[in-house]
């Protein structure tokens, strides 16, 4: 328990560093669909990989989210990604392992992993 | 669902949908009546009584993106399957109740499964909401309370990355611990 409390002070301290550095809007933001269907699909496993990739990069000037039915059942797993002034990218059929690569690529290179893209948001 | 963890999400998504400020998760496993007790208890906009009557027919549901809602039919299959029931108690406009028992040593009752996935899942989300999560098996207990976190925590908000994979790391710890440190 004591471990688990330092470990979270420390993560206290780098995001409060993290928020002295940078201006609130510049935020990324990553969206999970967690309805029932994407749950059976698979979505919270996508997202605890995604926690656990920020989590490991340290990467603190990411917002986390998740959304509802959006009515694409079939492309379940749905993963967004909104960088600060791009258009959102939509991921479709997305596991642990390939939501790991799109926090490396596309959240830390600015790399869009087109072959997963089901969508694409206004320009 | 093979984890009833997964069943809990499905739970705290329905309680977010209903505009839930607040939500209590209460696990109860009691060997000695082989009991497993689920709740979830929200204060949401809630139903009436009507709404809750079919609230447990696939063929009802509020979403409008798809004509069945899974969730608490799934609920309702899996309890039933492993000698349980689900109870729903809920009013409009104050919050509701889902109490989902099962038989503890029942062959078919999933494993609890990544609880701190589940809560993790749940808080990742710009609204706040307080969500308190309270295991009791045997004479073992653990507790998580996000209030205490965002307390702990002051202006960072709880959904960043690090912060929730504290959270589903510390909750998946503790709830080790329940069952003698041997895993989930
Ligand atoms: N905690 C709650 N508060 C208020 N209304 C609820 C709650 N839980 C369920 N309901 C109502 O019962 C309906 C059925 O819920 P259920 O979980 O079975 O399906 P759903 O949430 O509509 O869809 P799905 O779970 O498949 O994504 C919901 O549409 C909602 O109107
Ligand atoms: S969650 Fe699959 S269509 Fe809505
Ligand atoms: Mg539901």
């Amino acid at each position: 328990m004591i471990k688990s409390l330092e470990e979270l002070q420390k993560i206290k301290e780098t995001q409060l560093e993290a928020i002295r550095l940078r201006e609130a809007d510049q935020k990324a933001k990553i969206v999970v669909g967690m309805g029932t269907c994407g749950i059976a699909a698979g979505a919270r496993e996508v997202m605890s990989a995604i926690l656990d990739e920020l989590g490991k990069r340290r990467l603190t000037n990411v917002a986390v989210t998740q959304t509802g039915c959006i009515g694409l059942c079939a492309q379940e797993p749905l993963v967004d990604v909104i960088l600060p002034g791009k258009p959102r990218v939509t991921y479709g059929k997305v596991d642990a392992n390939k939501a790991r690569q799109i926090v490396a690529q596309h959240i830390v290179n600015g790399i869009v992993i087109s072959e997963w893209v089901v969508n694409r948001g206004e320009e | 669902m093979e984890e009833l963890a997964l069943h809990i999400l499905d739970l705290l998504e329905n309680a977010l949908a209903a505009g839930a400020r607040h939500i209590l998760i209460t696990i109860e496993e009691d060997e000695g009546r082989d009991l497993v007790t689920i709740e979830v208890r929200d204060d949401g906009r809630g139903m009436g009584a009507e709404a809750l009557q079919k609230a447990v027919d696939p063929f009802y549901t509020t979403r409008a993106t798809r004509k069945v809602g899974l969730g608490l039919p799934l609920l309702q299959a899996t309890a039933a399957q492993c000698g349980g029931d689900v109870f729903l108690e809920s009013r409009p406009g104050q919050g509701t109740r889902v109490v989902a028992t099962m038989q503890l040593s029942h062959p078919d009752l999933p494993p609890l499964g990544d609880m701190g996935a589940t809560i993790a899942a749940a808080l990742s989300r710009e609204e706040p909401v307080e969500l308190v999560y309270y295991h009791r098996r045997g004479q073992k207990e653990f507790k998580f309370s996000s209030t205490w976190l965002q307390l702990h925590l002051g202006e960072i908000p709880l959904n960043c990355g690090p912060v929730l994979d504290w959270v589903q790391r510390y909750i998946n710890k503790g709830v080790a611990e329940l069952y003698g440190g041997e895993g989930k």
